[in-house]
Parts: structure tokens; C-alpha cells; sequence
């Protein structure tokens, strides 16, 4: 590699200044790399089936109201018909057709689940790189903040948090996101931990860089591999979590056609005989979180190591 | 260590408490049935030392003491999380080192993807599904966890199999992982390879170097399991009207039944914190490096 300063070997004379070409060699690497592990992805079977699971569910949450009866169109007369030609799955309590419940139920968990996760990845990275970077006094007192908010199960938290601000989508984003952060925080921070004692950290704290820039601009990039899986993993967990809290009722408020909410409506059904209104929607959340998760699975092969 | 653990964790105890307990206090102020004229210290503290001498209150919406409420729904949720410990535990280490022993072979992959799937779908899927299966589909269980009064063991397991294998589906995965992981790790070591070299059987290396070796972390996440496992224990009981914590706390969340879901609420963090002790204690009873270290 050619230094500055040093006289530029015979038949280098384009090779003009030396410096950009050097920082332009490491984003080439980088960039090289990001395409190998695109590359593993797009082999990684696991991957693949996800993505169409996942693909599948993302197209019925934007164009399945154009394409299906309206969700929301209650017929009283017609309740709780067993499927038939008329009505692919049958009808619900209501008279609303389940099979268009269930491809429109897509929308509202694909919004809260990926918001909700986007959420605690980012605070979740901030509190982490800070924790793992500072340690001593600071890493303490954040680290026992978190721990109180360790101290109860994610369901009941939101069930709390539910009762306090009044079950809403927003709620529901915000209760997922701040109490997914501390798990996606203790992830980077040892990440972190690790990075912080290599040397292309102190050579940036010897050359006077000020520390957000030395946090985002230089540990960032390196850690983004661990923050790129944990959120895959996180975003089924998401689902899992807004799916059980509407399931009691503290998730999405109705007339929703959210699928843990059309559970929640008729699973006291379910002995009388009633069973499409709450298989096929259930169905539809085994689907969606096994395709999230298949995904999680191709994507952390290809970014370990 | 033992004796640190304890010191160090009752602290912890109003430490981690107060965290939730904040959020709780202010949901006290929204409905004022309470009259919160206090600060949010002395309430907290009031009511703290009441809970500590066993005097829960009243619930206004059942008018019962709370304590009666919250020590019946107590005993029944032990039961049902019992059993599906019972179940899932053994089940799931043997799964985590059968698929470690195959590593990379059909089976690893089966148990692998397929533990980490059923761990990922939410429990209340799984209780549909098992109710239209088993209960209307073959008629096998009854579609509620409530046993008749009085009923028999047998009778009492009848009711509560359904939900506790729904419960078992959501913790199988993550524990078979930590124990595949653990065991992987344990084959691997020097240790083994050594006591493989002495001529040891390999069912004594098994048992003696790398179990023992390879359930250590298990343990650990056996305990840390356990708040998944009471997430899971209310939506279970609501699914199959289960008269447990779960339940309690869930029609006391749609009630505004404040007392009952503090006090619910509080002692589900203590469980929860005494299940982390009692994986410590565990921990290191099984670890004779941890032992050596506290000897010292």
C-alpha cells in the first residue's frame, strides 16, 4: 500500500493521491463482503422459504383489501357459516367473512411488529454501544435500570403498561419497542466490549475523534453483524408478543381483523363446534412467525462468521 | 457464594420492584379509588410493609381479600407450571443431546428447527390447536383445565395435560438449544478427548464428563425460562379458564382490580427471583469450579 510521502513506484503515476485510495480499497472490502453475505443469503434455503412465506403475508397486508370482500362488513344474519363455496373459511360471530379477515389481519401486526422491533434495535444499539464503550459508572447505573426492567415477564409488562395508557396500536409499538431494547442492548454491548479493545478504536481515540463519532462512526460498522441477526430474532418474538397481548385483549383494540384479536373473539366457541373462526387465523400467526423465523435462521448463518 | 447471592439479591428485590412498581403506583393516581393523596414513596412504602405482614387488602371487585384471591390462584398455577416442568425438562435435555450427539444429521435438524418453531408460535395457537385435535377431534381431554372440586391426581393431570403441553411446546426449543449447545461444546473439550484416550466406556464419559459439564448452562436457562413460562401461564389460563395467577391477573387487568394485580404482580417478581436463586444455588452445586472458588 502506498504512503504518502513515499516516492510512488514506477508505473503507479495514476495511482494521483495515495490516501483516497487507500480509504477507497477498505470501503471496497466492506462492500465486497456485504455481497459474499448476500450471496450466502440467497443460497441459504432456510432463508429463502422464509422470504416467501414472509413475502406472501407482506402482499396480503398491502393488496388484500383490494382483492378480498371487506373485512370489516358484518352480515348478522349470516353468522358463524361453516366454509363453503360462498365464503372460503365461513363466517365469524359477526357475519364478517374469515377469509378476508384473515388476509387483511396481516396489516396491523406487519406495522407494529417491524416498527416495534425497528424501536428497540435502535435504542437498544444506542444503550449498548454506550454501556459497552463506557463502562465503569455508567455501564452500572444503566445496566441495573435495565435489570428492573428485566425483573418481569414482556406480558405482563405490557399488560401493565395496557391498563395504565389504554390498549392502542401506538401503545403497543412503544411497550414492545422500549421492553425489547435492554435484551437487544445486552447483545451489542458484548459485542462492544469486545471491538472497543482493538486497535482501530484507539487509533481513532488517538487521533483526537470525538467519542459519538468513534461509537456510530467507527464501532457501529463492525457490530452491525450481531445488530442485523438479533433483529431478525427480535421480530419474531415481536409477533409473538403483540399476538399474545391481542390475544388478551391489551394488544390491538378492535373492530381489527388483527388474527390474535379474531382468536381472542371466538375461542369460547370453540367447544360448540365453532372452529374455522379460530383455526385459520391461528394458522395464519404459525405461518407468519415460522417464515420470521426461518428468515432469523438463514440470516444468522450467513452473518456469524 | 451462596451466601452472597443472598445477601445481594433481597436488595435487588425493592431495587427491581420499584422499576414496575413506578408504573403501578401512577396507574394508583389515574383511578383514584384508592385516594392517592400520598407521595408515591409513602404509598409504595405503606403498602410494602402491609404485603411484607401478609395484608394484602380487599379486592373491590370480588370483595375478597386479596390475599385469599392471589394465594388459591398461586397454588393452582404451581400446579399446572409443575407439570409441565415435569414434562418439558427431561424431555428437552434429551432432545438438546440426542441432536448434539447426531450434530448435523436429520435428526439435530429436526429437533433443532422444529424445537425453535414450536417455541416461536404463541402458546394461545397452540392450545387451539391441541384443543381441536385432542378434545374435539378425538375426545380425548376436556376443552377446560378446571378439574371438578376434589378431584383425584389422575383426574387433576386429565385436566390440566392439554395446557401443560401447550406450555411445553413454548419452552421445549430454547432449553433443547442450550442443552445441544452446552453438550456440543462439552464433546469438544480436552477433558473428553482425554477421558475417551484413557479408555473410559462411552457411557460413563457421557454421563460423568459431558452432561454434567453441558447441563450447567441448561440450568441457568431452565430459570431464566421461567418468565416466559408465566407470560405463557396467562394466556393458557385464559384459553382453558384455568383459575390461576394468570387468570387473576388478566380479569384484574380488564377489571382495574388494582390491589389484586399488585399484589399478583409483586409476587410473580419474587417468584421470578427466586427462581434465579434457586438456579445459582444449582448452579453451583453442580460446578465444582464455583465450589472451589467459595471455598478459597
Amino acid at each position: 500500500m502506498s504512503v504518502p510521502g513515499q516516492p510512488a513506484p514506477a508505473g503507479a503515476t495514476e495511482i494521483g493521491t495515495a490516501s483516497p485510495a487507500v480509504v477507497g480499497a477498505r470501503s471496497d472490502d466492506s462492500r465486497v463482503a456485504t455481497k459474499e453475505r448476500l450471496a450466502l443469503l440467497m443460497r441459504s434455503k432456510s432463508f429463502l422459504a422464509g422470504a416467501v412465506v414472509v413475502g406472501f403475508f407482506v402482499l396480503c397486508a398491502i393488496f388484500g383489501e383490494l382483492i378480498v370482500k371487506d373485512p370489516l362488513a358484518s352480515d348478522p344474519i349470516n353468522d358463524l357459516i361453516a366454509p363453503s363455496a360462498d365464503s372460503w373459511l365461513g363466517t365469524d360471530k359477526l357475519g364478517r367473512d374469515v377469509f378476508s379477515r384473515v388476509i387483511v389481519g396481516a396489516r396491523d401486526i406487519l406495522i407494529v411488529a417491524p416498527l416495534a422491533t425497528i424501536l428497540a434495535t435502535v435504542l437498544g444499539t444506542a444503550l449498548g454501544l454506550i454501556t459497552g464503550y463506557f463502562r465503569g459508572v455508567v455501564d452500572d447505573v444503566l445496566s441495573r435500570i435495565i435489570e428492573a426492567f428485566l425483573a418481569l415477564p414482556v406480558i405482563i409488562m405490557g399488560l401493565l403498561v395496557a391498563v395504565a395508557l389504554g390498549p392502542s396500536k401506538t401503545t403497543l409499538i412503544l411497550t414492545i419497542g422500549i421492553l425489547f431494547a435492554p435484551l437487544i442492548s445486552r447483545t451489542v454491548r458484548a459485542a462492544v466490549l469486545t471491538e472497543r479493545e482493538l486497535e482501530y478504536v484507539s487509533a481513532a481515540r488517538l487521533r483526537n475523534e470525538r467519542t459519538p463519532y468513534i461509537l456510530f462512526g467507527e464501532i457501529l460498522p463492525n457490530v452491525m453483524g450481531p445488530i442485523i441477526v438479533e433483529f431478525t430474532v427480535r421480530l419474531g418474538y415481536a409477533i409473538f408478543t403483540a399476538a399474545g397481548l391481542s390475544f388478551l385483549g391489551f394488544g390491538i383494540p378492535a373492530p381489527s381483523p388483527d388474527w390474535g384479536l379474531q382468536v381472542s373473539e371466538h375461542y369460547s366457541l370453540i367447544s360448540g363446534g365453532f372452529w374455522w373462526p379460530v383455526l385459520f387465523p391461528s394458522l395464519a400467526i404459525a405461518a407468519l412467525v415460522i417464515g420470521v423465523n426461518l428468515i432469523a435462521d438463514g440470516v444468522a448463518s450467513a452473518f456469524e462468521r | 457464594m451462596i451466601f452472597l447471592a443472598a445477601q445481594v439479591l433481597p436488595g435487588d428485590v425493592a431495587r427491581r420492584i420499584l422499576g414496575p412498581f413506578a408504573d403501578q403506583a401512577s396507574v394508583d393516581a389515574l383511578s383514584k379509588e384508592l385516594g392517592t393523596d400520598r407521595s408515591l414513596i409513602a404509598q409504595y412504602w405503606g403498602w410494602i410493609s402491609s404485603f411484607v405482614t401478609g395484608d394484602l387488602g380487599q379486592s373491590p371487585a370480588q370483595s375478597r381479600p386479596v390475599s385469599d384471591i392471589v394465594v388459591d390462584a398461586i397454588v393452582a398455577s404451581g400446579k399446572l407450571a409443575l407439570l409441565a416442568f415435569i414434562i418439558v425438562v427431561p424431555l428437552a435435555i434429551a432432545g438438546g443431546v440426542v441432536a448434539a450427539m447426531n450434530e448435523g444429521s436429520l435428526r439435530d435438524r429436526l429437533i433443532s428447527v422444529g424445537g425453535l418453531s414450536a417455541t416461536a408460535i404463541p402458546e394461545f395457537v397452540w392450545a387451539v390447536l391441541f384443543i381441536l385435535v385432542f378434545s374435539l377431534g378425538l375426545g380425548l381431554f376436556p376443552t377446560t383445565a378446571q378439574f371438578p372440586e376434589g378431584a383425584g391426581i389422575f383426574t387433576q393431570i386429565k385436566y390440566l395435560l392439554l395446557p401443560a403441553l401447550c406450555l411445553v411446546c413454548v419452552l421445549f426449543g430454547y432449553i433443547a438449544r442450550m442443552a445441544r449447545a452446552g453438550t456440543i461444546e462439552a464433546l469438544e473439550a480436552d477433558y473428553t478427548r482425554t477421558a475417551v484416550l484413557k479408555g473410559l466406556a462411552q457411557r460413563t464419559v457421557i454421563r460423568r464428563h459431558v452432561l454434567r459439564n453441558s447441563l450447567l448452562p441448561t440450568i441457568a436457562v431452565v430459570a431464566t425460562q421461567a418468565g416466559y413460562l408465566i407470560g405463557g401461564l396467562v394466556i393458557i389460563e385464559l384459553i382453558f379458564n384455568y383459575q390461576g395467577i394468570g387468570l387473576a391477573l388478566a380479569r384484574a387487568a380488564t377489571q382495574k382490580d388494582i390491589p389484586v394485580l399488585q399484589s399478583g404482580i409483586l409476587i410473580i417478581g419474587v417468584v421470578y427471583l427466586v427462581a434465579t436463586l434457586i438456579a445459582d444455588i444449582l448452579y453451583s452445586v453442580l460446578n465444582p469450579r464455583v465450589r472451589l472458588e467459595a471455598a478459597e
